[in-house]
């Protein structure tokens, strides 16, 4: 459904500030792992929706923030493209993230280190801010160094700093072939497996450990995919979409476990003392998911001391997720009235302070 | 305007007390190799010139200009071309080339911890023995140095596959105008809080001086080849990149350079170019060995289809390389062709290739002015070189009048008047044209979020409401873009 309803959600914004109300953004509700905002007022996005312009040669797709982000994958694929950050729906077979969820969140998939992250992608944006002016910024093109990087900003930034309106994100192609190989190995040697792994040349989308295993997928022609395999041997899975799209979606029986979720995101080679079972290493090593009842206070310290951050991903309640560190506290104060001066966007999303 | 006799008496007593003495540079002959960047037409003599050698100076340097309200501008090598590091008169100009060391090399998190100085070139130069590499790759990267690349979000000829600077960079150490020193990111994919790293990546000195990048580091590929392919007809070129794309293919590099280009290329480098062709492309694919071997395979049958009367692939690595070196020394050989050129950096996107070189054409024939088409064609980042002689009586207007249709044109088909020059001083007036006035001042809150009192970089990369006013009314009047405060020469 095509639905551009900017000047109602402007109009909306503008009487909120007039009547100084505060909005909550709600976007399609599958992340509701995540405290919602404690707001007077809500700005529904989902009906602002449909594929603006998608140009496959252009390698680009501009859509409403209420786009199915399924009915934007689902286009792609038509196409032989993707969206190549892999990012999660977390919408438990119901298809509820909206593009714009899922752009404010800012999460991104296996694919990451090879392809890069859900915010590379991103090209433009138009937004609303908080004083209810809509604004446009980046465009369609790769390169454009124009002013200062806001499109970007917006990434991962839970609709603090505007509710997204349209979203420009650069597409790739689609690989013809992918396959899944598993190399027994400890967590204690993976990491010098996957070092080593990235030295040979080989056509990766994915690396990770799991259970006493490294599993890399390749993609590419299956000429090129055979090579490969020959080179580096293993085991090959027969259901590898399906494993890596039960890990991105945390459907995957490892996070079944009671003990609330952690990420760690880390220097890749870093080691931590977790337990086997409790751990899956995502992002040949950038990204840890834990299991683990230990304090927030450890968790995050033990991040720390290794050069990493760690967060409460999710829990028995709904979680704040990533807030921002304290040495950088005050500046995202001061970013965040730039944008949103009345501070009526999504209160309390992002920690108390901002 | 500039520094006061008194201020400037109590700003250098004061640098004096943190900096050595070569790294104060006070008297006018001493400061002049500083007094422009690569945008030469726009010279300034800055207040002074300091040249700290430790971040605590740098910080020492921030905290003495804050307290007596003067202006910074940080330079690197000052290789850019849009008058970024363009000193003020009433200010330090901060050169940070000084800080060029590298503080570690991890192989095993694929990063290196540099500081600012550190020549892009150089830390590839390093690391290749290692099995990694740092993938921008600006055509100034034997003298471009990083924290120049953060401050401008620097491209290159691989930026198609590989990125920009700011998917290249995984943490960041500025000083604060303040002088307080902030991390952000480090040796991890992502970072907590707002994205703050893509933010300070291209924000041209405005929000934060940078003292030491973390850069990620690939490894290097297995294999790459280059293809060349030429054509009789510039659209067929253009149209070419679309159709490479479109099959699914992304190069490690695309780039195309018209007849004129070619010429002034083969007579510098003689790499075997036929004079006679109206475009050239060079495709590039890096990789596994065997990928390699079948895209190449794939680009050439739909080069062939889409109208390339030759087709070359490198016979060997030394081919290879004199192909990118005649790519690289474009702007070089086109030095010798004219007294002067304006170099363009707009970009659009591909599918308006072929339209936007033809009307750059018929442009080029109305304003009786040469123009050189040279540019990554595979992100559509357009340079097009405007060729003039400054000494001739209007030439200089007549360019930048042309200049600025070009920009237009750029715009008009949804492009960016800069793909990877930045704005600096020279596209103000551009920004007028690319930005609303609501935009633009949400761009001046985000500088005030950092700088309040507007010292870093002051009249760079955001213009002002009033200048926007002045420029859009002179645009009407004389349709030129003019900076009456600045000296020509």
């Amino acid at each position: 459904m095509s639905n551009d309803l900017s000047h109602a959600l402007q109009a909306q914004v503008k009487e909120a500030l007039a009547n100084k109300q505060t909005l909550a953004i709600i976007g399609g509700q599958s992340k509701k792992f995540l405290q919602t905002p404690v707001a007077t007022s809500t700005l529904e996005l989902v009906n602002h929706s449909g594929v603006i312009d998608y140009q496959p040669s252009e390698l680009f797709i501009t859509a409403r923030a209420g786009t199915p982000l399924s009915e934007i994958e689902h286009l792609l694929a038509e196409h032989q493209q993707l969206l190549a950050s892999e990012s999660p729906h977390f919408s438990r077979g119901e298809n509820l993230a909206t593009l714009g969820g899922t752009i404010a969140c800012g999460y991104s998939g296996s694919r990451r280190p090879f392809s890069g992250s859900l915010r590379d992608h991103v090209l433009g944006v138009r937004i609303l801010n908080g004083e209810g002016e809509l604004l446009t910024f980046g465009g369609q093109v790769m390169k454009n160094v124009a002013g200062f990087d806001v499109s970007r900003l917006m990434v991962g930034a839970r609709g603090t700093l505007g509710a997204l309106l349209e979203i420009t994100l650069r597409v790739m192609p689609k690989p013809e072939a992918e396959i899944t190989l598993r190399f027994e190995c400890s967590l204690r040697h993976s990491a010098q497996c996957m070092v080593d792994f990235m030295h040979q040349s080989l056509p990766l989308s994915a690396m990770a450990w799991l259970e006493g295993a490294v599993f890399i997928r390749l993609q590419g022609t299956e000429r090129v995919i055979q090579n490969a395999k020959q080179k580096v041997g293993g085991e090959l899975m027969t259901n590898s979409p399906h494993f890596w799209q039960s890990l991105g979606e945390q459907t995957h029986p490892f996070f079944h476990a009671q003990s609330p979720l952690w990420r760690l995101s880390m220097p890749p080679s870093s080691h931590l003392e977790i337990p086997e079972q409790a751990l899956f290493v995502d992002w040949c090593g950038g990204l840890r998911w834990w299991h683990t009842d230990k304090s927030e206070d450890e968790v995050k310290k033990m991040a720390a001391k290794q050069g990493g951050y760690a967060y409460l991903f999710r829990d028995a309640v709904p979680v704040s997720g990533d807030v921002p560190p304290a040495h950088l506290l005050a500046l995202h104060q001061r970013l965040k009235k730039s944008f949103d001066p009345q501070c009526i966007f999504n209160p309390g999303v992002m920690g108390d302070s901002v | 305007m500039s520094l006061s006799n008194i201020t400037r008496g109590l700003l250098i007593a004061q640098l004096k007390k943190v900096l050595s003495k070569e790294s104060l540079l006070q008297e006018p002959e001493t400061m002049r190799p500083y007094e422009c960047d690569g945008l030469s037409a726009y010279r300034q003599l800055p207040g002074v010139v300091c040249l700290p050698e430790t971040v605590e100076q740098v910080q020492a340097v921030m905290r003495i200009c804050y307290a007596l309200k003067v202006p910074i501008v940080p330079r690197g090598a000052g290789t850019g071309l849009s008058g970024g590091a363009l000193p003020d008169s009433a200010g330090v100009l901060l050169v940070l080339t000084k800080l060029n060391h590298i503080l570690e090399i991890d192989t095993q998190n694929f990063c290196a911890r540099i500081e600012p100085g550190v020549r892009n070139l150089a830390l590839s130069d390093v690391t290749r023995p290692l099995g990694l590499y740092y993938a921008p790759d600006p055509s100034s990267q034997m003298a471009c140095t990083i924290g120049g690349n953060v401050a401008e979000n620097s491209g290159g000829v691989h930026c198609l596959k590989y990125g920009l600077t700011v998917h290249n960079v995984l943490g960041l150490k500025i000083i604060t105008v303040e002088g307080e020193l902030l991390e952000i990111g480090g040796k991890t994919l992502d970072s907590s809080g707002y994205d703050l790293l893509a933010l300070l990546c291209g924000s041209e000195g405005l929000l934060g001086v940078v003292v030491e990048v973390t850069v990620r580091l690939l490894p290097c590929p297995e294999y790459a080849q280059v293809l060349l392919a030429v054509f009789d007809d510039v659209a067929k070129a253009g149209s070419t990149v679309s159709h490479i794309i479109a099959a699914g293919i992304i190069p490690a590099g695309l780039e195309m350079m018209d007849k004129l280009v070619i010429q002034a290329v083969e007579d510098f480098t003689h790499a075997g170019f036929p004079k006679h062709a109206h475009a050239i492309l060079l495709c590039e694919m890096d990789g596994a060995k065997t990928e390699v071997i079948e895209q190449i395979s794939r680009v050439q049958d739909i080069m062939l289809q889409s109208g390339a009367f030759e087709l070359r692939v490198a016979k060997d690595e030394a081919e290879r390389a004199l192909f990118w070196k005649s790519r690289k020394s474009a702007f070089t050989a086109l030095g010798r062709l004219s007294p002067d050129y304006y170099c363009m950096d707009g970009t659009i996107p591909r599918r308006s290739l072929a339209t936007v070189l033809t009307r750059i054409a018929a442009l080029s024939e109305a304003f009786n002015l040469p123009v050189a088409n040279v540019f990554h064609a595979g992100d559509g980042n357009l340079h097009p070189l405007i060729l003039y002689d400054a000494n001739r009586e209007g030439d200089l207007k007549q360019t930048e009048r042309l200049g600025s249709q070009i920009l237009e044109l750029c715009v008009s088909v949804g492009g960016t008047i800069t793909g990877e020059h930045g704005v600096g001083i020279e596209k103000l007036g551009g920004m007028c044209m690319q930005f609303t006035s609501s935009e633009l001042t949400q761009f001046l809150a985000v500088k005030t979020a950092f700088d309040e009192q507007g010292l870093l970089n002051p009249g760079k990369a955001i213009p002002t409401l009033h200048r926007c006013a002045e420029f859009g009314a002179m645009h009407v009047h004389q349709g030129q873009l003019t900076f009456p405060e600045l000296e020509r020469y």
